[in-house]
């Protein structure tokens, strides 16, 4: 991503945190102003960040961490998304009507992490069995009495 | 699930296709609405063989979780052990030495064409001919045979170490793989002369699982899904990773957006392959196969993100490091989950035979999808 | 000797031994028996060849493990069949669900009847044999829509809805083309159509009008018989199994059996209708070489034939991709059927000016 289209992020994205130092740029933004930013990064003719490739979440145990990955097909540049979730009430706004493909990777986030996403039009478990709701498997707190691997 | 037994709130038939079903090549299972024949709505119901391959990650050193990834795409196992390779590179700043760099393209490429070579059999065989399954597998096994002799394995390899690759190559390889170029190119038109001519083949393919450049990249599909839609997708090109830049070959787009435009990007793309291991074959470069790394890895804070292009797609690997030994949280991008995706809007309205042929043009392979 | 000099030496010796109605009965019995064990052979030798035709068709060696060169392979696989567990779905319909086999392979038995396995060796030789033989040969669909109706699986309700529209609209090309043959032949009798092709077989003898019905007949009826590329009924790759995805054990053989046995008889009548049956190979005026193709037995000819179609229906099943539904049905109603009707007044032309080859 050149520097031009980086200084015009900065102006467009406004209350947003920047990181230092990572392999792609990466910004922070504040949950009241995300989905209109992520909307505009989406429908900007400058940006155009169509292709929403990676979406998921860490659990950094005081808090969650939804990230997103995106690229321009036009442009070919790439840019990291971060948004901090409440743990315990994890409530974020979905996407799915912006990307399509965050519809599926919504719903995997949601049986896995527990991040409810508002207005998502399905929301249901996809992967795991029935009976699996608000298990939540990839949380770090999260035990299995059976299976469970450790080295 | 009430609605899964019988009918539908409007009235449609709801079938089950799956988890043990002869189209879904392994334990998809799939909810169809159909209208008569035609199908109104398609739901895919995931983790018939989830492993949860990303917490078990979690406790696994960077040295040992890359052995548990040869199991999520196993067609392309050697593509996706390359891809956790080369992320924890990435974190330690390794350099690759360049004969490490050589093998692990041939090995890419070798899988690329073998996994396209099941492809195409099982693809046809879901159209209802099962001899070219049989001819596919003739030239599928030799790749597997040259695997067999320099990995000790024929199909999840676990050969790509961090730092390069586990052992040399077998002082037959490069006879082996001049051999089976050979009998590939002797071969390839019996391709064409039993299922690309085909007028009932065609009149299956054309027109059918339709999806449009703006759903393919809304959809996040990747790989031959995408690019028959027009979009250039290639991690090989755009995002170039080992020694991919240097080499010429062409990434092939197709604009169609049906089902034979997704089955002609994957016959072309096996001679684009052949290409590459012809231009490598005979330039193995001398030199060490691996480079010198510590016996106990440790990855330093931050997070690392690696794509590459497997033979379904892009496959990224994204790792979050705490500085341990282990990572802190590891996360798969698949291309068979997004491309699956995609599936409901490309086969509806069209018949049960569409389904199945459209299904069998995305090449899904499942424990890629569960993970 | 001949067949038929066998049937009537057996035919006299049983006369001088009893009343004719006992000889009536006794004869009766015997071809009953025969039928039935030739139904069985004819199962295991075809299921045997089609095994050995993949195989040889996908570089494989193919059953060489039971007996000589795998020769007793359906043996076994029959002999499994018929120790396993004939399951019946609790849903299903019982009734239906157990006749549907057996009607199956009455109607594949019935079929048998007017065939002339050899120069004056048939059963019974009914002057409307062609008739006789599409009549009940749709029968079948009766069958199988039973079979998928009362299975209580979708999977089976869909390949039996399939096949109904299937064998229905195929019915009528195969018709078509059948009746060419009778325009030609002016009878309806098998044995009369056999003894007009003295001179030459119709396929020769009938220009590029026979040629296209002999075409559309070998289509259709692989239609019918469920055969793949047509295999609606079956899909495995759509519909698992099909029409018989509930059935197992002896019940899902009856059906395997039917599908085979009606292989064989739509290439009979094939081979008797265009190929002349059991009638030898005549070039015209070459004496010689008519002499020489006299000497092969009629039932050697009429099998010759009759295998080499069966070759060709499985070449086809081993080679082409499966049709979709839609296209199936429009292949039959757009073209078979309007090119076969037109190809009937062509016939009809021909048959008139008795432009064919006399």
């Amino acid at each position: 991503m050149t520097e031009e289209v980086i200084a015009y992020l900065k102006e467009q994205l406004k209350e947003a945190t920047w990181e230092e130092g990572t392999a792609w740029p990466t910004v922070a933004l504040q949950p009241l102003l995300f989905k209109e930013q992520m909307q505009l990064l989406r429908s900007d003719g400058n940006l155009q960040f169509d292709y929403l490739f990676n979406e998921t979440c860490i659990d950094w145990k005081t808090h969650l961490t939804m990230v997103y990955h995106l690229r321009s097909m036009q442009y070919k540049h790439q840019l990291v998304i971060k948004l901090a979730v409440d743990r315990n009430q994890p409530e974020v706004p979905t996407l799915s009507d912006v990307w399509q493909s965050a519809n599926f990777l919504e719903r995997e986030v949601y049986e896995m992490f527990g991040v409810n996403f508002i207005g998502h039009p399905d929301l249901r478990l996809l992967i795991l069995p029935d009976g699996w709701e608000g298990k939540n498997p990839l949380r770090k707190d999260f035990e299995d009495p059976i299976n469970m691997i450790r080295l | 699930m009430q609605e899964t037994i019988g009918h539908s709130a409007t009235g449609d038939l709801v079938i089950n296709v799956g988890p043990q079903h002869p189209a879904t090549h392994g334990v998809l299972h799939l909810v169809i609405h159909l209208q008569g024949e035609t199908i109104t709505k398609v739901e895919p119901h995931l983790g018939y063989i989830h492993r949860s391959i990303e917490k078990m990650c979690e406790s696994l050193t960077y040295r040992q979780f890359i052995y548990v990834t040869s199991r999520m795409d196993y067609l392309s196992a050697h593509i996706n052990n390359l891809a956790c390779a080369l992320c924890v590179e990435k974190g330690l700043g390794v350099e690759i030495p360049e004969r490490a760099q050589v093998i692990r393209v041939l090995m890419s490429e070798l899988t690329r064409i073998a996994s396209h070579e099941l492809w195409w059999g099982a693809m046809a065989m879901d159209l209802g001919a099962f001899t070219p399954f049989f001819h596919a597998f003739r030239e599928r096994e030799s790749i597997n045979d040259i695997m067999e002799e320099t990995c000790g394995a024929r199909l999840t390899m676990n050969y790509m170490v961090p730092g390069g690759v586990m052992m040399d190559l077998h002082p037959n390889f490069q006879k082996r793989v001049k051999d089976f170029l050979q009998l590939y190119k002797s071969k390839i038109d019996e391709y064409d002369e039993m299922v690309t001519g085909n007028i009932i083949f065609q009149n299956r393919m054309k027109g059918v699982g339709y999806l449009s450049k703006e759903d393919a990249i809304s959809f996040g599909c990747s790989g031959p899904t995408a690019r028959a839609s027009g979009v250039s997708c290639d991690v090989r090109k755009w995002y170039p990773y080992e020694i991919y830049s240097k080499l010429d070959f062409e990434e092939v787009i197709e604009t169609g957006g049906d089902s034979l435009a997704r089955y002609m990007v994957r016959i072309r793309e096996m001679k684009e392959s052949i290409r590459i291991v012809e231009q490598l074959i005979d330039a193995i470069p001398e030199g060490p196969f691996q480079a010198k790394t510590k016996a106990v890895l440790k990855l330093p804070k931050g997070e690392f993100y690696q794509q590459v292009e497997t033979a379904r797609g892009e496959l990224g690997v994204y790792i979050v490091s705490e500085g341990g030994t282990t990572p802190y949280r590891i996360k798969f991008r698949s291309p068979g989950f997004s491309n699956l995706s995609a599936l409901e809007t490309m086969v509806k309205g069209s018949k049960i035979g569409d389904l199945v042929a459209a299904m069998g043009t995305l090449d899904l392979v499942i424990p890629d999808i569960d993970r | 000797m001949s067949l038929s000099s066998l049937a009537q030496q057996i035919h006299l010796w049983l006369l001088g031994h009893m009343s004719e109605q006992w000889t009536l009965v006794l004869e009766m019995i015997i071809a009953g028996i025969l039928v039935i064990s030739f139904f069985a052979v004819l199962g295991l030798v075809l299921v045997y060849m089609e095994r050995k035709v993949s195989a040889w068709m996908q570089i494989r060696l193919g059953p060489n493990r039971v007996g000589p060169k795998g020769l007793l392979q359906s043996f076994a696989d029959t002999l499994k069949l018929l120790i396993k567990e004939g399951l019946t779905p609790d849903g299903a319909d019982k009734f239906l669900f157990n006749i549907a086999p057996i009607g199956a392979i009455m109607v594949s038995m019935l079929l048998m009847a007017p065939i002339p396995f050899a120069k004056d060796f048939q059963m019974w030789d009914i002057n409307i044999g062609v008739l006789y033989v599409s009549a009940v040969s749709s029968l079948s669909v009766i069958s199988i829509l039973v079979a998928g109706w009362s299975s209580n699986n979708k999977y089976s309700l869909l390949g039996a809805m399939r096949s109904g529209a299937q064998i229905v609209s195929y019915e009528l090309s195969a018709g078509m083309a059948i009746m060419t043959i009778v325009i030609l032949s002016g009878s309806l009798s098998l044995t009369e159509i056999i003894q007009s092709q003295q001179n030459g077989w119709w396929l020769f003898k009938g220009h590029v009008p026979v040629i296209i019905a002999f075409v559309i007949y070998i289509i259709a009826v692989t239609a019918e018989t469920n055969r793949a590329p047509f295999d609606m009924a079956e899909a495995e790759s759509e519909l698992t199994a099909g029409f018989h995805t509930e059935y197992s054990g002896m019940k899902f053989a009856l059906f395997f059996l039917a599908e085979y046995v009606n292989v064989f008889i739509v290439c009979a009548i094939g081979a008797i209708l265009f190929l002349g049956g059991w009638m030898p190979l005549h070039i015209g005026e070459w004496t010689a070489f008519n002499h020489i193709m006299d000497y092969i037995p009629s039932s050697i000819w009429f099998m010759g034939k009759t295998f080499g179609l069966i070759f060709l229906i499985m070449w086809f099943r081993w080679t082409f991709p499966r049709l979709r539904v839609d296209q199936l049905l429009k292949l039959e109603w757009n073209y078979l059927l309007p090119i076969s009707m037109i190809n009937v007044v062509l016939v009809t032309a021909l048959a008139i000016l008795g432009w064919y080859f006399k």
